[in-house]
């Protein structure tokens, strides 16, 4: 049974060759800078061949070759864009656009247009292929123009430098002017004095002072493995005080970066959960087709980039007013045709529109098919930001947690500061009165319920960045808007807010501990006992309304 | 007035659902059931899997049928809740009388349904890869056991250095057990206990931040890091997504999934996870002609050029088919005579070769190792040289590792004990 072929083991050969190549080429690179062009024809015909070895030694040669034109040659063979003609085995930088390929010739930069797919082959590279054309790119960066640039290339060069480097390493410090870059080369002189057995006790200190405070894990592992094996007992304190300098600032990082994850999770969840807050909260309808409204939000933003295919940021951008009033609309006409003759009867409200929910997922099954849809992350939504060597923020979530944010307030100044505010609120306190104050109190329902539709309208566009789009995304938020608006008290805004973010945060710092499914049984647990001490939520109602 | 909308409502559900269920009787006709969940959270894998017995029943009804009849599939809809997959098992044996069943989705579904097809002695397909660790007379498994998927992915990725596991899966039944079974066979490889994270998270999981941050730092470690990833259904989109974002890139830790194919990946931009490796028995890009001919046929039978094929759509065209030549063979579609006629019989497979069904009514298959492509399709960057049997019992776990299964007579059962001579299951 056990796989032991041919073809296993020539790739296990090929595997081993390229890490060899890998650990020899930057010594190999210090030694061959001869005259541009060596190696740079022989390489690019060595790309064209089908064996993935074979490419490899192309990789290598082109960016020993010290020609000008590598870099971006390599840059386009990762994205998966390089490609040859079958006709005349040139190669070429092609795009998909429309039916075919936009073409352009490597050398000569002559642009061919639009190129039949057939006509094409394309260079494939596998992941073995992909890190070497990595460590091949940090390579050539580390003579960039662009500061930042050489920095990420010397940081991603740290796990691989070997003490006969040296030489290299210093040199390419000493005509380095910028102070972050010099951190990072300094970083690898003091590993290539750590990894090299022949180093003396007073460069080793030296090296492992470098070191301290500084948080790529590389140095860290490095670290510990001078702690197990270093001979000279005052080093050893040393290397033990920088990593215990370094352990602590990972702590203290790590302790950020969960209360990040907490805020997230709990934005999604204050998002997702604000609508509810206000059908459920301000006019006491349980609305189990809530979770659906979120759906056709997001399913809004899947029609808008499937009409704009050429602009998915604008596309995403404008889904947000109209899911806003598409979800608006639906639940309006959910309300005028179904909830209105249920008021007060909650128990049959919660079946209705129970059954509401079942109707609308079959329907998006229907038109949309039952499989996922997917919707395109614009660039300046996809990456992260990376703060320092060990932290970075994913952009989307930073986005959708700022979009959280900004949702609230503008509900809260609507709700506070406009007249059909006062009227909702006027209703929610008391209805009779309202009505004998001239509140046409039906029309105010409904449009009540249209605001709190289009808010989960509106959820549903940011969850169609984070999650899947399909008939099943109402079904998985339900159940976690509710037990945001109930922690919170039902009928306060505020009570959402606070209550869904601190729902987040707990839920985060439970998961490194329980596991994720024991954090979520926790978290319910949690909430189950806290509504038995205080049925009314974090921020109960006060005064007659609550009465009523 | 609102009794009566009530009723109305209610003749509705009724009329819709009788002719879903296309009770049209006629006595010249050999019935097929097939029992996918088309509405629920499961009808996004299971609804592709019901339109490919539909077009296979179809061409073999060009091809002028089965033993001069002609072939009917009988759909039901268990609307994937378990209990009513029994159920709907027992409508379609005991009602209408089907000859087989091709179904399932699910281990649960499976578990739920196994009772029935036993007690009423009918034949079970079941197409997609499960944990093992089950042998039952009435059930044919046309997806891979974990040795025909799991362990050679874990082999291949040992070929390439990597030292560190983790093993991430949804919490239930398949990722449970095909987990045990890796851990101890990394275990028997000499892995140490501190190299394997194993964590697992809740159906359809959407917030990942902290499990692939977790992930990064486990895989910082200074050793070759890969992720073997039992993650099912919904929960693998966000889960990739936040991959990309986290810059969690395949040459730094590749991850290998065994339940994400073609068709989960068409709900996903996959460019942030070229490189991320996918083990199965089926590619869609495989290039063979067999497999350009399916292909055609699907899109001609779905109308949609864009439409992909993946491995259950696979693992039924090769049940079917078995089938199909085990009743030519027995001359009759009687359970008992079908059972005994389709060990042995080999049909080819879409990844161009032969498939046949073994004693332990388990099949052979080659197992393909592809790497995500930009277009959504997988790139075959290791294969198998030949066929691999599915082991039903794991030789890697303590209760199993004795038990062999093997329905022919005399032996004639599915969990003998080979040390102990006896089987278990009959008392």
């Amino acid at each position: 049974m056990p796989m032991r072929s041919d073809s296993y083991r020539r790739h296990l050969l090929l595997a081993t060759i390229a890490a060899v190549l890998l650990v020899l080429s930057p010594y190999a690179a210090g030694l061959a800078r001869s005259a541009p062009g060596t190696g740079f024809e022989e390489g690019m015909t060595l790309l064209l061949e089908e064996d993935f070895g074979r490419k490899a030694a192309g990789v290598d040669m082109l960016a020993e070759s010290s020609d000008p034109r590598a870099e971006s040659i390599l840059e386009t063979m990762l994205a998966g864009e390089l490609f040859y003609l079958k006709e005349n085995r040139t190669l070429v930088q092609a795009r998909p656009e429309g039916d075919g390929f936009a073409a352009r010739a490597i050398l000569g930069d002559a642009d061919l247009g639009t190129v039949a797919k057939r006509k094409l082959k394309k260079i494939a590279i596998n992941n073995s292929l992909r890190g070497q054309l990595e460590s091949a790119l940090a390579r050539l960066r580390l003579s960039n123009a662009d500061a930042g640039v050489r920095a990420e290339a010397v940081n991603k060069m740290l796990a691989t430098v070997t003490p006969e480097s040296r030489a290299q390493w210093a040199g390419y410090l000493q005509s380095e002017t910028d102070p972050a870059v010099q951190a990072a080369l300094r970083a690898a002189l003091a590993l290539t004095v750590l990894r090299d057995g022949s180093a003396g006790p007073a460069e080793r200190r030296a090296a492992v002072a470098q070191l301290a405070g500084h948080l790529h894990p590389t140095v860290r592992n490095e670290l510990a493995r001078l702690l197990a094996g270093e001979p000279e007992a005052p080093i050893r304190k040393a290397a033990q005080r920088a990593l215990e300098g370094i352990d602590a600032r990972l702590a203290w990082l790590d302790f950020f970066e969960t209360f990040f994850f907490g805020l997230s999770l709990g934005s999604v969840l204050v998002l997702a959960a604000i609508g509810l807050a206000i059908t459920f909260g301000v006019i006491g309808v349980i609305n189990m087709a809530h979770g659906e409204l979120i759906m056709l939000g997001a399913y809004t933003a899947f029609v808008l980039q499937q009409l704009l295919p050429d602009a998915i940021g604008t596309a995403l951008v404008l889904s947000i007013p109209t899911a806003f009033v598409v979800a608006g609309l639906v639940g309006m006409a959910i309300e005028r045709t179904i909830i209105r003759f249920l008021y007060g009867r909650p128990l049959e409200t919660l079946l209705a529109t129970f059954g509401v929910s079942l109707i609308l997922q079959q329907a998006v099954r229907s038109i949309f098919s039952p499989l996922n849809r997917s919707v395109a992350t614009p660039a300046w939504m996809s990456g992260a930001i990376q703060l320092n060597a060990v932290l970075s923020l994913t952009t989307n979530r930073v986005v959708i947690l700022l979009f959280s944010l900004l949702v609230f307030a503008g509900l809260a100044l609507l709700l506070k500061k406009s007249s059909i505010g006062l009227q909702v609120r006027a209703v929610a306190q008391n209805r009779a009165m309202a009505r004998a104050m001239g509140v046409r109190a039906a029309r105010v329902d409904a449009l009540t319920f249209g605001l709190g539709s289009g808010i989960a309208g509106i959820a549903g566009v940011a969850l169609s960045q984070l999650t899947n789009v399909g008939p099943n995304l109402g079904q998985a938020y339900i159940v976690d808007s509710f037990m945001v608006v109930v922690f919170g008290g039902v009928g306060n805004l505020w009570g959402t807010l606070l209550g869904g973010l601190t729902l987040g945060v707990t839920n985060k710092f439970l998961e490194p501990w329980t596991g994720a499914v024991m954090a979520k049984i926790l978290v319910l647990v949690f909430i189950v006992l806290f509504i038995q001490k205080r049925p009314q939520g974090l921020f109960p109602q006060k005064g007659r309304a609550a009465a009523g | 007035m609102k009794l009566r909308q009530r009723h109305f409502v209610a003749l509705l559900v009724l009329l819709a659902g009788s002719i879903a269920s296309g009770s049209a009787l006629a006595a010249d006709t050999i019935k097929v059931g097939v029992l996918h969940s088309l509405s629920g959270t499961m009808a996004i894998s299971e609804t592709t899997l019901k339109d490919t017995m539909l077009m296979l029943v179809e061409e073999q009804n060009k091809k002028g049928g089965l033993l001069g009849k002609k072939l009917e599939a009988v759909v039901v809809d268990p609307a994937s809740n378990w209990p009513l997959f029994a159920e709907k098992a027992r409508e379609l044996i005991e009602k209408q009388k089907v000859t087989a069943v091709f179904g399932c989705w699910t281990s649960v579904s499976r578990k739920s349904v196994l009772p029935v097809f036993e007690e009423l002695n009918s034949l079970l397909f079941y197409p997609v890869q499960y944990e093992g660790e089950e042998s039952s007379k009435n059930v044919f498994y046309t997806g891979a056991a974990p040795n025909q998927q799991a362990i050679p992915a874990v082999d291949y990725l040992m070929g390439l250095g990597v030292k560190r596991w983790v093993l991430a899966g949804t919490d239930y039944v398949y990722p449970r057990t095909t987990n045990k079974i890796l851990e101890a066979y990394l275990k028997s490889k000499g892995v140490a206990a501190g190299d394997i994270m194993i964590n697992y998270t809740p159906f359809g999981h959407s917030d990942w931040q902290s499990i692939v941050s977790e992930i990064k730092k486990f895989g910082a470690a200074g050793k070759k890091t890969a992720v073997v990833s039992t993650i099912n259904g919904d929960a693998n989109v966000p889960f990739y997504k936040e991959l990309g974002n986290q810059g969690v890139t395949a040459d730094v830790i590749p991850v290998v999934a065994f339940s994400v194919g073609e068709e989960e990946l068409s709900g996903i931009d996959t460019k942030p996870l070229v490189g991320h490796l996918a083990a199965w028995n089926y590619f869609m890009s495989v290039d063979n002609e067999t497999n350009e001919t399916f292909i055609e046929t699907w899109h001609k039978f779905i109308k949609n050029e864009k439409r992909v094929t993946n491995d259950p759509m696979e693992a039924h065209y090769i049940g079917f088919n078995m089938w199909v030549k085990a009743v030519e063979k027995a001359g009759t579609t009687d359970a008992t005579a079908v059972q005994e006629a389709i060990i042995g019989i080999a049909v080819p497979n879409l990844s161009g070769g032969y498939s046949a069904m073994m004693p332990n009514h388990h099949i052979t298959k080659p197992v393909l190792i592809g790497e995500i492509q930009a277009d959504g399709q997988f790139q075959t960057v290791w294969q198998t040289k030949g066929l691999v049997v599915g082991d039903e019992w794991s030789d890697y776990l303590d209760g199993s590792k004795d038990l062999i299964s093997d329905w022919r007579a005399p032996l004639a059962c599915g969990n003998f004990n080979v040390k102990t001579g006896k089987c278990s299951a009959k008392k």
